[in-house]
């Protein structure tokens, strides 16, 4: 199947392809780039002119931070040594050790916090990506309001992420809540108020309201993907005697593979870094089931003043966080290109 | 296309129940932000049985929350703004030239999309703090220091919805312009950012919004003079008593500027992710 | 090879960041003199005692407008929520950019003192403020590790005490506060019904929780850190007293179950002033409740009951809470630092001040004014000059109060959604608290 579905119009000189994005048809020979040189000399340095303060930027906010990020998490960096930290001593790899040995309580906490993780994250790109995905299908093609419910559903992704949680939570109370009212005195479906902030709910509380904020930006990204697929191929394919199910199955879905590749990663990659959701939902110390990674390194590094540890933690989740993407890169692409 | 006949059944009830989803909360953000406080603690109930508009004048007072306002106007908006032309020029670079590092660069941008905020949060406040006390540039809790970290934030995906959306403008275009007198930066200004308009408007909102909702960073980065509302609205939270209904005015009036931005702009974005991202 | 590139560059980018990172240190870390003629103002960060951050500004102004006129030095003021309070000193620790005076929650003291950060009150500096023996020695013993000269001045005085609602008492057929902890349990089964309830708890407060683990702990004879101060959080006497607190919720369901979801510190008191719970452990609430309308004269105020002497453990029913001053070593105005902890101190500014908190002054000679010779404030004078323990002043003091305070949430997290909490498993979340705290030491 190729990726790309309507040409692009023009030369092609000097274009490239988003990371991971198809393999191009165009030549890419060292002709092009020979080609290319300028007239000016002085043109050479322009592209990297152009790219210097993204360049600069990017060192100064998130390549220096991360290297001293993972040169912090060698240090034993305490309380002792807040003030003058190029006094703390080495930790060697204590911080890691410490981190992953999972028969001791910090790790055997960051083990679980990694496990709740997993299942939030794996429910929650999943059906971010389904709702996504169900309301960008049905939404093909034009019918009365459909307008309206673009706008509607893209709300709750436009709203600042601590306004709607905030809102979340108040839903969730016990005694005043929405959603205890609708489940215990409107339906009568449970007898007794059941907590969602604390205890074995406060899971579903958290995938719930993270599912409200986030799928609508699933639903955005695959509504411009379908309207990227052309109506020819659907006519073809109609004259074929094709169904609406066949359709979806070897056409839309086909067509959204290279959209779905990105909009899976991004989700994965914002979900699995969660910070704002239980923040706001559970306060500095979320219960723990419900204890994303991030609030749990958090706690371990700001709330008990323990920074070596809480950046050791980081470093091990940042390789995770690699490795599951490079493998998702790999497979994902190398399925695109068999197929 | 031809539609089976369950097909519009089938569309109303998801959509239905999609739109029930997303209607609930902001429902109950407005019904409760027209709620006297007694109304707010006690049982729930769907239609309030008394309206006041109490909680839009206290929230001003409880919090000062006009001045977070102006932060975070002030830092969203030059975040945006920035970011975007940066993120324009490093996008037309990459999408216009082939150099040495380019692939290098477009990697390097993206991959910091999946570092923790949590590991950089720290080491990026040491590196504010010592530049501070080494060059005499104050960026930590300053306004400035936010506005580089939230344009940084954006920046790797405005890069790359824009190198998207530059390839797609023909290069045909820009030689013409250059044959006209223009240089690449006249091309640059004359043609291709003209011809990217979505696309760039698309960007800015997603800079705007990423700025304007913020938690992490803003908690650590602010004092009282430069915090953001982000920060600021737990502050309703942690009063005598807990003002649920005005945070949620609160909640209602900080969602303003980003809600209305965007849904005016939503087009844009759609073209811009049509045209750009996912072609 | 492209990647080795960019490593080579970052790398390169790092080093030259470090080596400013040292040499900043050097530069700007220790001891800037105090110099003359410095400029006539000093930024202060003040806790939230009153009923809102306004409500603490307003309490403030007419006493820095005063100090400004006695002195001339001006006196900027940014109260700081509980929740921000820590991290907004540690990141002002470890920047060395922060105010010049600031409020800390006296528990810290130690912890606070072991980064260096702050002035320590020699006997000279002390002697400034009119000497170490104008201080009340409860509130003085709250200031730092044993041995050292103390990191802060306790200006404002606390402790807990038992606060019951007078009206729902008498309708409950109820003569006084309880003395005997089965007398408690009593009254507060009396008090629970038509919807409300014996006793308000911050069930997700983690320091409420740690604060509570540790009096009954000591009623039981536990002690959180043993003489070599080493953790042991997780003490067969410790566990019996977090049974002892949680029970009150699980087994004589005198607490709503719903307040294990309460956990900023005012939801309590909210149900207290509003009649939906009969008795409140808590330090002073005399500003919440005024500004809640309930008055003085509606609640009294008593010692939480103490244990019965024979069954060993140690007469405590209250922890020496209370608000230090402390002094960053990297002020620049260190002269006027002096100055205003010196005024704060001061008898008249004491009087104030602990007037408008319902807090208790910490120096002696402020006693003679009438306001504090009202009931409330003897009960509490009463309980903080002999009932009252001090938290263990160690460097580790605030990661205890997480650690104990978090898995406290989750008992009673537990506890509310009807699961039964056995000793085994409140053993078993003490000791997981207490081997974090061993790894992180």
């Amino acid at each position: 199947m190729v990726a790309s579905t309507t040409p692009r119009p023009g030369a092609r000189r000097g274009s490239g392809s988003p990371e991971g994005g198809p393999p191009r048809s165009g030549g890419r020979g060292p002709g092009r780039v020979a080609a290319l040189i300028p007239v000016r000399l002085r043109r050479l340095g322009l592209p990297y002119l152009l790219i210097l303060p993204a360049i600069v930027l990017e060192l100064l906010i998130h390549v220096v931070p991360m290297l001293v990020g993972m040169w912090m998490s060698f240090l034993k960096l305490t309380q002792f040594f807040v003030r003058n930290w190029s006094a703390a001593p080495s930790a060697g790899l204590a911080n890691y050790e410490i981190a992953v040995d999972f028969d001791s309580a910090v790790g055997s906490s960051l083990l679980r916090s990694f496990v709740v993780t997993v299942a939030f994250t794996v429910l929650a790109v999943g059906l971010c990506w389904l709702l996504g995905t169900a309301a960008a299908v049905l939404m093909q093609g034009s019918f009365r309001g459909r307008g309206v419910l673009r706008t509607l559903f893209l709300t709750p992704y436009a709203l600042p992420a601590y306004a709607g949680v905030i809102t979340w939570s108040f839903m969730f109370q016990r005694d005043s809540g929405l959603v205890n009212h609708i489940l215990v005195e409107q339906s009568g479906l449970l007898d007794e108020r059941p907590f969602w902030l604390i205890g074995g709910n406060s899971f579903v509380a958290l995938l719930v309201t993270y599912v409200w904020r986030v799928w609508p930006f699933a639903f955005l990204v695959l509504m411009a993907g379908v309207q990227n697929i052309s109506d020819d191929l659907y006519e073809a394919s109609a004259i074929d005697g094709a169904g609406w199910w066949r359709q979806l199955r070897s056409i839309t879905l086909p067509m959204l593979r290279p959209v779905n590749q990105v909009v899976v990663l991004v989700l994965f990659l914002w979900t699995f870094n969660d910070f704002n959701t239980p923040y706001v939902l559970f306060g500095k110390s979320a219960p723990e089931e419900a204890d994303l990674i991030s609030i749990h390194i958090y706690q371990s590094s700001f709330v008990t003043w323990n920074f070596g540890s809480g950046s050791a933690m980081s470093v091990l989740l940042l390789l995770f966080l690699l490795l599951v993407t490079a493998v998702y890169l790999v497979a994902t692409s190398r399925r695109r290109t068999r197929a | 296309m031809r539609e089976p006949r369950w097909l519009p059944w089938a569309r109303w009830i998801v959509l239905g129940s999609l739109s029930l989803f997303t209607l609930l909360p902001l429902y109950v953000m407005a019904t409760t932000s027209i709620k006297p406080l007694g109304d707010v603690q006690g049982d729930f109930h769907w239609i309030p049985t008394t309206i006041s508009l109490q909680p839009f004048a206290d929230i001003w007072r409880t919090v000062p929350l006009a001045h977070y306002f102006a932060n975070s106007l002030i830092v969203a908006s030059i975040a945006a703004v920035a970011s975007v032309t940066i993120a324009i020029f490093a996008a037309y670079a990459i999408s216009r030239y082939r150099f040495p590092g380019r692939k290098v660069f477009s990697v390097t941008v993206l991959s910091t999309q999946m570092f923790p905020g949590i590991l950089f949060l720290l080491p990026l406040f040491m590196i504010f703090v010592n530049l501070g006390n080494t060059i005499g540039v104050e960026l930590y809790g300053s306004r400035t220091g936010l506005i580089i970290t939230y344009l940084t934030f954006s920046l790797p995906f405005s890069i790359w919805m824009l190198v998207g959306y530059f390839d797609s403008i023909p290069t045909a275009l820009d030689e013409a312009a250059q044959v006209d007198g223009s240089g690449p930066v006249g091309a640059l200004l004359r043609v291709v950012i003209p011809a990217a308009m979505p696309g760039i408007v698309a960007v800015t909102i997603y800079a705007f919004m990423t700025a304007w909702a913020e938690v992490l960073f803003a908690s650590v980065m602010t004092d009282e003079s430069t915090r953001t509302l982000a920060v600021g609205l737990q502050g309703y939270s942690t009063q005598n008593d807990v003002y649920w209904n005005q945070l949620m005015a609160a909640s209602l009036v900080v969602s303003v500027p980003v809600v209305a931005g965007f849904l005016l702009l939503q087009r844009y974005l759609v073209q811009g992710l049509t045209a750009g991202a996912v072609k | 090879m492209r990647i080795r590139k960019l490593a080579t560059t970052a790398m390169a980018g790092f080093l030259l960041l470090a080596a400013s990172a040292c040499g900043g240190d050097g530069g700007s870390g220790d001891g800037p003199a105090a110099q003359s003629g410095a400029p006539k103002t000093l930024t202060y960060w003040a806790s939230n005692q009153g009923p809102s951050l306004e409500a603490d500004q307003e309490i403030l102004k007419p006493e820095l407008d005063r100090f400004k006129k006695e002195t001339g030095i001006e006196v900027k003021v940014e109260v700081v929520p509980w929740a921000d309070l820590l991290n907004r000193i540690l990141a002002a620790t470890t920047s060395g950019q922060g105010p010049d005076v600031l409020n800390i929650g006296n528990t810290w003291s130690a912890s606070l003192q072991a980064t260096g950060a702050f002035v320590p009150f020699d006997d000279a500096l002390l002697g400034k403020l009119g000497g170490k023996e104008r201080f009340l020695g409860p509130s003085l013993a709250a200031t730092g590790a044993q041995g050292q000269p103390p990191a802060a001045i306790p200006i404002y005085g606390m402790t807990y005490g038992l606060m019951y609602n007078k009206k729902m008492f008498a309708d409950a057929g109820i003569d006084g506060p309880p003395k005997t902890w089965d007398e408690f349990i009593e009254t507060g089964k009396k008090l629970t019904k038509d919807g409300k309830w014996g006793l308000a708890v911050e069930g997700a407060s983690v320091t409420e929780n740690a604060h509570h683990a540790f009096i009954f702990g000591q009623q039981h004879g536990a002690d959180p850190f043993d003489a070599s101060g080493k953790p042991q959080f997780d003490s067969d006497k410790q566990v019996a007293a977090t049974k002892q607190f949680l029970d009150l919720m699980a087994v004589h369901k005198i607490v709503n179950p719903s307040n294990a979801e309460y956990g900023n510190g005012t939801q309590a008191v909210q149900d207290f002033t509003s009649g939906k719970a009969g008795m409140l452990m808590w330090q002073s609430i005399a500003s919440s409740a005024k500004a809640a309308g309930m008055g003085e004269d509606e609640y009294g105020v008593a010692p939480i009951p103490l244990p019965d002497p024979a069954q060993g453990g140690k007469q405590v029913n209250g922890m020496v809470a209370g608000i230090n001053l402390a002094i960053f070593k990297s002020s620049r105005n260190q002269d006027a630092a002096v100055e205003f902890a010196k005024f704060m101190t001061s008898k008249q500014t004491q009087q104030n001040l602990n007037k408008a908190y319902g807090s208790l002054p910490t120096v002696n000679d402020a006693y003679d004014d009438p306001a504090f010779q009202t009931e409330h404030i003897k009960a509490f004078q009463q309980i903080l000059a002999t009932t009252a323990a001090p938290l263990p002043q160690v460097p580790e003091e605030s990661q205890y109060e997480t650690l104990v305070g978090t898995a406290m949430n989750e008992l009673f997290a537990d506890v509310a959604s009807g699961k039964p909490v056995s000793e085994a498993q409140i053993k078993a979340k003490l000791t997981e608290a207490n081997e974090k705290m061993l790894a992180g030491s």
